[in-house]
């Protein structure tokens, strides 16, 4: 991958150059928390579900490997081919074995988070393959040439004047009309060519069953049945921390998923694939890229628990404000902050910092991760890797051996003050990205240990 | 009882007034307090920068002068939560003793004091701006993503102070967006979420902000002066320490 | 297949002294009321149409209003007229179904869901291509809750099954909820009451 030019605060920024699109992107995402609020608050159950759900993800972790194997064989009973893929690299080069097998070069891909983090569809368009994105949202952005920006809606950035210029320069619907109801009749008609002409169907998984080796498959739109039951050949892919590991845990899964994503009660449709359909190949393919590696890491093994729900995203105020882009990676937010300098320290160091630490995604996680934790603890670890600008080290080591000598912390607090009062413009300048937009605060005359010294300890108080 | 008083490294040298009414308001409540006077910082600022490797000298200096105490109060949620989950020394079992006795000011009087009256007084329209590290992370008060029954420690106290109207909010816990570093690294971002939450106050017609962490008010604060708007922060101590 | 043992074998090591244990799906106790009224509440929250019905030939009327004969509906429910599939049949040639008539398991009274597997689907296609779907639920086959239906789900092996709350639907654009996204535009659940 190449190096990126950008850091997060940077795209950030230019994101809030418009602020009426800030305010208009954060509401809409405020209204899916408060959507999720609503639908939680109906099931007086809700915590102890997330205990379970979360209890469940960390039974899988610590026995992957057994529950892989089980799922394995059963999947294969099934009459299911199941792939092993190390790597990004591998998982696409299996994907492409199998299409190629079968002679196809248009195939249609419902969505996958997994996909996306392994960059399949430019991998197979390199190889002359056509995909075509089925879930609305992500046909949008993949129209205009985009990643998306939201793992459950990937083109909330996206403005719906916008979208009717894109499907008028694309699908041919008149210039002008921005109706959603007629754009997605519109994506409705172009979509179903697709669907009655490809023989391979992709799709994601969002939980895999080690007891009966079926992979379950959520959506509100039907693309991925759709896709699914008109193709010759099902590939399923997905990471090999979706396994749980009996059926019934299912019921604690649905509960929380759509609830959590969207405020829905459930998806429209939640598909348990187990056989293929008479004449139908299905494979799964089973994908680590990195994730055995993170179950060595104590600090950061439980991100694997994440179901993709994209509450932490929802509820982040960050997010809210700084749009997908910006994180420049698969999975956005706080979980893709916390995932993705796992696949790639230096490319992702920026992302942990993109966070106040203000806990909110922890407690809206319906499966219990610890995110802010987690990104105060990518923070230790990036600091100490060496991935921090030498400007910020020296800054913080100043900042450090002043803070640890009380003599110089009070001389230096007092010349600080001195010079903020009297000489302001060496700090109210635009260099001081603080007083860029809020002014600095009143500088007090003396400091509370100044104080404290002069009027109690001279009053006989001792400390 | 013997209470050391742990001030913030900002309020010490910006907000001394916020640490006078705590001394104030803790003796007025018949609290013996020491204020051990070779304190620095609680080491946040450099740990939540990644540096946390580079507390060494700075949490050894917290551990001389907070040991011995059977209480550590602060007027900061966030630097109370630090020192709870971070503090180790070279003297790990004066540390491990310290994160079990530090408390923010709110619990402290609420958990501690049970403190069911105040004398205080405060006649205007103020806005509660719920810092997140002590709500989330000390538990001052419910938040909102949990499925859980409500319940606020601040409120409770602030409830007390004769002539005060709480307003409410269109978002009750919406981080202010202060940050840490992060409200210089992450400027645009930080700055956006500051002013959201001032027009969330303004909109229900707060006088006054307040909060139990002078950072977050300092934030917010910096914001209303440079739109030069007549709504001032302070801090919640001031406000339990008004007098009549 | 190198991969493969490469993977397990790196998650074979030891992460942890003390597993984590699974732990027990509880029993949660089911909301107060009738499921029956709590389905279909749920169920018009997200698009769905619930019709109460008392005999067959109800549902038979409802339909034949609805439909002009030209209609291309076909019916799993033997009970319900409409045209029978011929097994084997390309499912692409579905494209054209205006209505599909199907008799899932059970409905679920907290998400509005119903539970049927391919058995009952004709083709699996199906419930997916129609442009239109109904479904035949009894009033006494209506569960509380997830727990109960995956309790009911037991071991079956079934090729297929799905959870269909619901017409397909999208809100991608701006949030607009606009129904029959890729598959059915309607979905319409009678109700079918039987004496207890």
């Amino acid at each position: 991958m190449e190096q990126k030019i950008y850091d997060h605060a940077v795209l950030a920024d230019k994101f809030n150059k418009d602020a009426s699109r800030v305010d208009w992107h954060d509401k809409t995402l405020w209204f899916i928390r408060e959507k999720r609020d609503k639908a939680a608050w109906q099931i007086a159950e809700w915590e102890e579900l997330r205990e379970t759900a979360s209890q469940v993800k960390n039974n899988v972790l610590d026995n992957l490997h057994d529950y892989l194997l089980e799922f394995e064989k059963q999947a294969q009973q099934n009459g299911v081919t199941v792939h092993w893929a190390a790597n990004a690299e591998e998982h696409n080069r299996i994907v492409h074995a199998i299409i190629k097998e079968h002679g196809v070069s248009d195939i249609v891909k419902s969505k996958s988070m997994l996909t996306e983090e392994c960059h399949l569809n430019e991998y197979l368009q390199q190889q002359g393959i056509t995909v075509v994105d089925t879930d609305l949202g992500e046909r949008i952005v993949q129209l205009a040439g985009e990643p998306p920006s939201h793992i459950v809606l990937p083109c909330i950035h996206w403005k719906k004047e916008e979208i009717g210029e894109l499907f008028h320069q694309h699908l041919g619907t008149p210039k002008g009309n921005a109706d959603p109801q007629f754009l997605t009749a519109a994506a409705r008609e172009h979509l179903r060519q697709r669907f009655m002409t490809s023989r391979v169907a992709i799709t994601g998984v969002n939980f895999a069953v080690a007891e009966t080796g079926e992979v379950v498959v959520c959506t509100n739109e039907g693309n991925a049945d759709l896709g699914v039951q008109l193709a010759e050949v099902h590939i399923a892919c997905m990471g090999i921390e979706k396994i749980i590991p009996q059926r019934k845990h299912l019921g604690i899964f649905l509960r929380l998923l759509a609830r959590s994503a969207t405020g829905q009660p459930v998806t429209t449709y939640s598909s348990h694939f187990r056989k293929p359909r008479p004449g139908q190949a299905m494979h799964i393919v089973l994908v680590d890229n990195g994730r055995s590696e993170r179950l060595q890491q104590e600090s950061f093994r439980n991100a694997l628990k994440c179901i993709r729900c994209g509450a932490c995203m929802n509820t982040c105020p960050v997010y809210r404000r700084s749009g997908g882009h910006s994180y420049q990676y698969a999975i956005a937010g706080p979980i893709g902050s916390i995932l993705a300098p796992g696949l790639d320290m230096k490319q992702h160091a920026d992302l942990p910092f993109a966070s106040t630490l203000c806990g909110s995604c922890s407690n809206v996680c319906p499966v219990k991760i610890n995110i802010h934790e987690q990104l105060y603890e990518w923070r230790q670890v990036l600091v100490k890797s060496g991935h921090v600008s030498p400007v910020k080290k020296a800054g913080i080591s100043g900042m450090a051996a002043v803070l640890e000598r009380p003599g110089i912390y009070k001389f230096s607090g007092a010349v600080g003050r001195w010079f903020m009062k009297y000489i302001p413009v060496l700090v109210n300048n635009k260099l001081n990205p603080w007083y860029k937009q809020r002014e600095m605060p009143a500088v007090p005359r003396q400091s509370f240990n100044e104080w404290y010294r002069q009027n109690r300890k001279q009053n006989g108080k001792q400390s | 009882m013997k209470v050391a008083l742990f001030v913030p490294c900002y309020v010490d040298q910006f907000y001394p007034q916020v640490a006078i009414a705590t001394l104030e308001l803790l003796e007025k409540l018949g609290v013996d307090v020491a204020y051990p006077e070779s304190q620095t910082c609680c080491g946040q600022p450099m740990a939540n920068s990644g540096f946390e490797h580079l507390t060494h000298g700075c949490n050894d200096n917290f551990v001389k002068n907070f040991s011995g105490y059977d209480y550590i109060v602060c007027p900061s949620g966030s630097c109370t939560l630090h020192v709870k989950d971070h503090l180790h020394a070279t003297d790990e079992k004066a540390a491990a003793s310290i994160r079990s006795k530090v408390y923010e000011l709110v619990e402290f009087l609420t958990d501690i004091l049970k403190v069911e009256e105040l004398t205080s007084s405060f006649q205007y329209k103020v806005g509660l701006h719920q810092s997140c590290h002590g709500q989330r992370g000390l538990k001052i008060s419910q938040m909102s993503e949990l499925v859980s029954a409500p319940f606020s420690k601040t409120e409770k106290l602030l409830h007390m102070v004769k002539g005060l109207e709480l307003i409410k909010l269109s978002r009750t816990d919406e981080c202010c967006g202060f940050g840490g570093t992060f409200c210089v690294a992450e400027e645009a971002v930080s700055v956006k979420m500051g002013i959201d939450r001032v027009a969330d106050h303004v909109a229900h017609g707060a006088t006054y902000i307040t909060g139990n962490d002078m950072s977050c008010l300092m934030h917010l604060e910096g914001i209303l002066r440079r739109q030069q708007s007549p709504v001032k922060v302070i801090h919640i101590a001031e406000i339990l320490n008004a007098a009549q | 297949m190198e991969s493969r043992a490469k993977i397990l074998q790196a998650l074979s090591k030891k992460f942890t002294d003390s597993p984590a244990p699974l732990p027990e799906v509880k029993v949660f106790p089911p909301v107060a009321g009738e499921p029956v009224d709590k389905f279909e509440f749920i169920l018009r929250g997200i698009g769905g149409r619930t019709v109460r019905v008392n005999s067959y030939s109800e549902i038979n009327d409802f339909i034949a209003k609805e439909y002009t004969s030209n209609a291309r509906i076909i019916s799993l429910v033997k009970e319900v007229s409409g045209s029978a599939i011929t097994p084997d049949i390309d499912p692409h040639t579905f494209e054209n179904v205006d209505l599909v008539i199907l008799q899932p398991h059970f409905g679920v009274a907290e998400n509005g869901a119903a539970w049927i597997t391919s058995d009952r689907m004709g083709d699996r296609a199906l419930p997916f291509i129609s442009q239109h779907i109904a479904l035949v639920i009894t009033t006494d086959s209506i569960l509380h809750n997830m727990h109960e239906a995956y309790d009911r789900i037991g071991n079956t092996n079934q090729p297929f099954g799905t959870f269909i709350a619901g017409p397909s639907k999208t809100a991608d654009i701006e949030q607009s909820l606009v129904l029959g996204a890729h598959g059915p535009k309607s979905m319409t659940v009678f109700l079918l009451s039987v004496n207890r």
